[in-house]
């Protein structure tokens, strides 16, 4: 309002185009009061989740009482000394499987072995996104002797269509079984033994014992990308009696028939969830046995609340469990989350007496355990790395978790051994049951949510709300800038009657921010080629992380300088700073909200770096009416925040921040962890590298701007 | 359970000269009789299977009164002009592996889960889509189920020869998804003369048999002039003998056969047959591998052998006629020798633990999905060698095997057939080298259904072959989607036929009078046939419960949109200019001041100092009114 009242003889422009104006020119204050917002406003979240409750109807947990009883258990240990008497005297780790095969067999179960290669990941730039599916088949040329087997047993459910199944996964290691993965083998074919003789079932039970002598992850994912996408072209008949030939203990030596029967891949229908459940170490403190949740596919994916949410009921409410989530168990001792606790703890008992209605008031304990939790959630969406084997599942739209058993007793005590079988396998069968009533596949609950407990929950509307604070101002920045120097523009018009030369006119008109603009396509086209480095670079043998990141570096910083030697320097080309700026702000807003459609969590990561260094960032040159002391501070905020946003210097504090030990190493480790992003095909690692890294460039372009062009040209008029 | 209450005996014989008396009226009489079927599984299951017959003459004489024949079915026939008819309500799948796929009870009795339903008319081809819409509606009424679903158009194919040969008069609809249950059970019995009161049905306690691993009720209806219309109705159960007393069985309750008898199966005993039936009969078979090792004990397979004993002493002991060494062998019962004082409870004893398999399909048949995501996928069909043909007749390897692959895929699966590919042993085929004959219906869009009929030839000493067909996945309009869409839709089962291999089984003819129809419908010709899975393909599906978001949404749009438009229409610049500048003029001098003052001031580049004066102090005032208002709030409130 104010400002329209200046221009008189202009027709009084529309609202949103007055609010928009207003907005531009107090630009400062109103990204320094939407920053502020936002930060705050993600610190405040722990305090703004709700409770998780159960959306679909159909699954009823609890409902039905469950069979799984003391024989089950008599069963289980049945079975664990059958394990251990077949590996005493084995010479390999083809025991077990035998074992486990005719264990199923005798429940009247289908079974057969799936074999599968370690998968060798590597970067490759054009399967970035594809990389995972085809590689694992087992290749028939050339004899493995170093392969994993699988076993998988299918109960038919008796009156169903068997068109829908239910996948259950025991991860173990076929090489060394230890005392835990044997409690958790047992503890899965109790299970299974009880749904081969129910009657409910309606969806059939297919029981993974999933060989991880190469990682539990690559077994399941060997396994589920076999069922999905089989390879006919390879040679199955003569590749089965390679694998005898290979081993020939497996197998009977007796008729063909019964080799194939064995060999021969077979499936249930399509997947409609998956439990993957082993035991832990046995943990030394707790009262109690806990159950932790895994569930954070690649990408951030997560699976329906809804399936935490039986698992969550049924361990705490029905089976006694403790159920915990991963957490920062730095963050539970931190001094200054304490503080911030209090603080909002106040705020919100002041709110309360205003409002009674407004729940905001979290006691300390609960706000920190909160945000430890969800600092925990956040950083695992955002490396965009599957937690678990579940991941494997969520490739193909299949909802899954992983729950590790914690046990809090010896694995040798009997007792507490029988009893926590009985719980464990009423807790899987509970879920099961559950499963197994839902007539439509998991879809009514939320699968954009983060956690901050195992029963409490951020949904997606509330989380954007931090996000979308930090966001804002930055189109109105942009804006500013833009028009800020579009007025020094108008002052420089008036040369155009002048100046005759053509090129001046281009420099004067509205066209200048073509030249920030080239200057930009170049610094992201040198993002691409950083980014596609690591795969030439690790090509090369047999050197140390810190050598390959040094090469990464060096060549990152050559091609640099050769991309400005064709392109000409932003310096020389006389590119306003403002307008660099600018142009950098709208490129990182789209990235930003790309990103955000992506992996949520790495955009707002992401955003909190970048976003408080782009707004800070102005040349060091600049000469600024101001006096000393406001001056340096805002200088050294904005050298501060720019090394901040180093990748780096990023990824050191991320990692110092989530163990709570900072490493001196930080550059072999950077390359390792930038290896793991592009192993996994993590969308953070296209993040890093085409959005974080050419806005990082750009700061320190405008940093490093020398002011004195603009000002020679004003000199020149 | 105590049987039915009997009418009075009088009363019953008076029915019976009735009948009696009847039937000498008409030249042909109308006919029922009843059997049951028993076999022990290899996999510690039982088999039961019921056949029913009512045959009436289709002569003008018996006019529109029938004695035992079901009028509801003669009236269909004679209004639809039915000259096949079969309609089967199955739950559960049938084990190719463990209960055999090459024996005529699997060929003829083995279903895919839900209904389906085919039927051949004796009609002009144009009339036969309109007439097969009413059948539907009628059976759906007769046997309360939704058969009337496949009276749309993409429900139904008319296949040439893949299904049956046929002169385009047949139609074939599935319905993979009905539930079957009692509901569909009582119609059905409703057709018999005694209804499950007395006879054989009187065994059919509802708890006992659907309690079973499948369940197939199934009716088949020809009619010709020379036969007249012949009803058979058939219900196969696999039951888990009920022997255990509520024991759970543990694995290491070991492989032992259970001994089983009619009371532990149905909770009931056979007290009597239904007495119009012409013939009431049970049979107990014995499966091929089973006689073969009494065979090899050195005994002579009868009733009481060293492997097994019988509870009852068969009336008769029947064997299969072929040049082979194994044959079945069934033991015959009549039920009317039987009564309520001495029920009938026939029942197998083993005494010795026994392994025994049955005769498998030539090739075992698996359908699967491939690929993952809402976009796209792959059917593949899979087959697997069972090694029977070199049982059969030796190992040769330049021979060939046929198979016929029948399968009907909904319209919003787009099949692309050209992606057809072939891979035997892990090498890919040409398709000219294993597809004899093809012929496509492609789908059309709310239209059609496509479907495929292939004849393979596939090499005999193949170990294992697959056949891949890519689709895109379709999209449905809103009112398309079944209530519970998220469930994701089915893709009925194929059936895949292999012309050269006869499960037909005969059996020599003792009673020329009392012919068995059970015998005669495994002596008919019956190819070997056997059904693949239902298949479920995820499709993309609308948010159902967020119709409300969704119409705040586009209302919201559509206001913004429409808004902006009119605001563009109708506006005029250049009055709008006039009329400001006129307001200009009549401005005072004050504001005009001001406004001179502010320009002398000069526009600054960013954050102007004096508009941001201005600003604070509206902020202030906003500060203001907002403390104001929150200490108002807190004071009334405490």
């Amino acid at each position: 309002m104010a400002s329209s009242a200046t221009e008189e003889a202009k027709p009084k422009p529309r609202l949103i185009v007055r609010l928009g104006v207003f907005l531009a020119s107090h630009h400062i204050l109103f990204s320094a009061i939407c920053c502020t917002a936002g930060v705050i406003a993600l610190l405040f979240l722990p305090a703004l989740a709700k409770n998780t409750y159960l959306s679909e109807n159909a699954l009823i947990p609890g409902s039905a009482n469950t069979l799984f009883s003391t024989e089950d258990v008599l069963e289980a240990n049945r079975f664990a000394k059958g394990i251990e008497a077949a590996t005493g005297e084995s010479r390999g780790g083809t025991e077990i499987p035998k074992f486990i095969a005719q264990q199923m067999k005798n429940l009247g179960a289908e079974v057969y072995y799936h074999e599968f290669l370690p998968d060798s990941k590597c970067f490759h730039p054009l399967k970035f996104f594809t990389s995972m599916t085809n590689n694992m088949a087992v290749k028939p040329n050339g004899t493995y002797t170093n392969f994993g087997i699988n076993t998988i047993g299918i109960i038919r459910a008796p009156r169903g269509d068997g068109k829908e199944a239910i996948v259950l996964v025991t991860p173990y290691n076929s090489q060394r079984v230890q005392p835990n993965e044997l409690l958790s083998l047992s503890l899965g074919f109790s299970v299974f033994s009880l749904l081969s003789r129910v009657a409910w079932l309606s969806k059939d039970i297919v029981w993974l014992s999933a060989d991880s002598q190469f990682g539990e992850y690559t077994a399941v994912s060997a396994w589920l990308n076999q069922y999905h996408n089989p390879m006919f072209l390879s040679h199955p008949v003569t590749l089965a009696t390679k694998m005898y030939g290979a081993n020939r203990i497996i197998y009977k030596p007796d008729g063909t028939t019964e080799k194939a029967e064995l060999m021969a891949f077979k499936r249930a229908g399509t997947v409609a969830a998956a439990l993957i459940f082993k035991v832990g170490e046995t943990r030394k403190y707790g009262d109690r046995d806990s159950v932790t949740m895994y569930a954070e596919a690649s990408n951030g994916q997560m699976p329906n609340l809804d399936l935490l949410n039986v698992v969550h009921y049924l361990a705490v409410h029905r089976q006694g469990f403790r159920v915990n989530i991963e957490t920062f168990s730095s963050l539970l001792t931190s001094s200054w989350l304490k503080v911030i606790a209090e603080v909002f703890h106040n705020i919100g008992t002041v709110l309360r007496k205003v409002n009674p209605d407004w729940k905001l008031d979290v006691t300390v304990p609960d706000y920190v355990e909160g945000t430890a939790n969800l600092a925990s959630s956040i950083y695992n969406q955002a490396l965009g790395i599957p937690t678990g084997s579940h991941g494997a599942f969520r490739d193909y739209q299949v909802d899954a978790v992983s729950l590790e058993f914690g046990p809090a007793f010896h694995l040798r005590n009997e007792n507490a051994k029988s009893s926590f079988l009985l719980r464990g396998g009423r807790l899987t069968e509970g879920v099961v049951i559950s499963i197994n009533n839902l007539l439509e596949k998991f879809h009514q609950s939320f699968f954009l949510y983060m956690l901050t407990a195992p029963s409490k929950f951020i949904s997606v509307g509330v989380y954007m709300i931090p996000f979308a604070l930090l966001l804002a101002p930055l189109p109105i920045v942009a804006a500013a800038l833009a028009g800020s120097s579009k007025t020094k523009g108008k002052l420089l018009d008036e040369c155009k009657t002048k100046g005759s030369a053509d090129d001046l006119q281009i420099e004067c008109g509205s066209w200048k921010w073509l030249k920030s603009a080239r200057v930009l396509l170049v610094i992201q086209f040198w993002a691409v080629l950083v980014s596609l480095l690591p795969y030439y670079i690790s090509q090369i043998p047999g050197a140390m992380p810190i050598q390959y990141a040094v090469i990464w570096a060096v060549l990152s910083i050559a091609i640099l300088i050769i991309l400005y030697a064709m392109f000409g320097s932003p310096f020389h080309a006389g590119v306003e700073w403002k307008l660099l700026k600018a142009t950098m702000i709208t490129t990182i807003t789209l990235g930003m909200g790309l990103m955000s459609i992506i992996n949520f969590a790495t955009a707002q990561l992401g955003a909190l770096i970048l976003i408080p260094m782009c707004l800070f960032s102005r040349p060091l040159r600049e000469q600024l009416e101001m006096t000393f002391l406001p001056r340096t501070i805002l200088l050294v905020s904005s050298i501060l925040l720019t090394l901040l946003g180093f990748p780096p210097v990023a990824f050191l504090i991320m990692n110092g921040l989530s163990k709570g030990s900072w490493t001196v190493d930080i550059v072999g480790d950077f390359w390792l962890w930038m290896e793991f992003l592009w192993e996994w095909s993590s969308a953070t690692y296209l993040y890093v590298f085409l959005v974080h890294l050419p806005c990082w460039l750009l700061c320190i372009h405008v940093l490093l701007h020398p002011c004195h062009q603009p000002e020679s040209k004003m000199k020149q008029e | 359970m105590a049987p039915p209450p009997s009418p009075p005996r009088n009363l019953r014989r008076l029915l019976l000269l009735l009948l009696v008396a009847a039937a000498a009226a008409a030249g042909e009489e109308e006919e029922f009789t009843e059997e049951l079927l028993l076999r022990p599984l290899p996999d510690r299951k039982a088999l039961a299977h019921f056949h029913f017959r009512t045959s009436a003459p289709l002569s003008a004489a018996a006019g529109r009164h029938h004695h035992v024949f079901p009028k509801a079915i003669a009236q269909l026939v004679q209004q639809f002009h039915i000259s096949d008819l079969e309609l089967s309500f199955t739950q559960g799948r049938w084990n190719y592996e463990q209960w055999g796929g090459y024996d005529p009870m699997s060929t003829n009795y083995a279903k895919p889960p839900g209904v389906e339903l085919w039927a051949a008319f004796d009609l002009p081809l144009g009339e036969i889509d309109a007439t097969w819409k009413n059948l539907t509606h009628t059976l759906s009424g007769l046997f309360c189920a939704s058969i009337n679903f496949l009276e749309s158009s993409t429900a139904f194919s008319a296949p040439r020869w893949g299904f049956k040969l046929n002169e385009g008069n047949l139609r074939y609809g599935a319905l993979p998804r009905e539930a079957v249950c009692t509901e569909n059970l009582t119609p059905w019995l409703k057709l018999l003369p005694c209804r499950d009161k007395a006879g054989i049905a009187s065994l059919l306690f509802r708890p006992s048999i659907y309690k079973g691993y499948y369940h197939s009720q199934k009716l088949k209806l020809t009619s010709s002039q020379s036969f007249g219309i012949v009803i058979d109705q058939t219900l196969t159960v696999v039951l888990q003998p009920d022997t255990f007393r509520g024991k759970q069985l543990h694995s290491t309750d070991g492989q032992l056969q259970p001994s089983w008898s009619m009371k532990d199966l149905f909770h009931r005993k056979l007290s009597g047959k239904c007495l119009v039936s012409k013939s009431s009969r049970v049979f107990l078979e014995i499966e091929k591998d089973v006689v073969d090792k009494i065979g090899k004990s050195g005994t002579e397979a009868s009733w009481t052998n060293e492997l097994f004993v019988l509870s009852t002493a068969p009336d008769r002991m029947l064997k299969e006629l072929n040049n082979m060494d194994a044959q079945s062998s069934l033991y015959e019962y009549d039920v009317t020798k039987y009564n309520n004082d001495k029920p009938l409870d026939v029942g197998i004893t083993w005494k010795l633990p026994l392994i025994w398999s049955c005769t498998p399909a030539p090739y075992h048949a698996n359908r699967f999905l491939m690929g993952s995501g809402n976009e796209r996928g792959s059917i593949a069909l899979s087959f697997r060698s069972t090694n029977l043909h070199n049982q059969l007749f030796g190992s040769s390897d330049d021979c060939s095997i046929k198979a016929v692959v029948f399968q009907v895929v909904p319209w919003y699966v787009r099949v692309y057939y050209h992606s057809l590919q072939i891979f035997i042993d892990g090498n890919s085929k040409a398709i000219s080298d294993v597809v004899d004959k093809i012929h496509v219906t492609p789908s059309e869009d709310k239209l059609l259904p496509g479907s495929l009929e292939m004849l393979l030839r596939l090499p005999c000493g193949m170990q294992a072959a697959t056949l891949s067909l890519d689709f895109d996945k379709g999209f449905l309009h809103i009112d398309e989607y079944p209530p519970d869409a998220n469930q994701g839709f089915d893709i009925p089962s194929a059936l895949v036929t292999f012309p050269e291999f006869n499960s037909s089984r005969s059996y020599p003819e003792t009673d020329t009078l009392l012919v068995s129809p059970l015998l005669q419908t495994f002596k008919e010709d019956s190819v070997v046939k056997s059904y693949t899975e239902v298949l479920l393909v995820p499709l993309t599906t609308p948010d159902f419960s967020m119709p409300y978001n969704v119409i705040t949404f586009t209302c919201t749009v559509l206001a913004l949109y429409f808004g902006s438009l009119l605001n563009a229409l109708r506006r005029r610049i250049g009055e709008e200019e006039r009329e400001l500048k006129k307001a200009a003029a009549k401005r005072g001098l004050i504001p005009l001041l001001i406004a001179k003052l502010r320009g002398k001031v000069g526009p600054p580049p960013q954050g102007s100092s004096p508009t941001s004066l201005v600003s604070t102090k509206l902020l202030l005032k906003v500060v203001f009114v907002a403390v104001v208002a929150i200490t108002f709030h807190y004071l009334s409130n405490s």
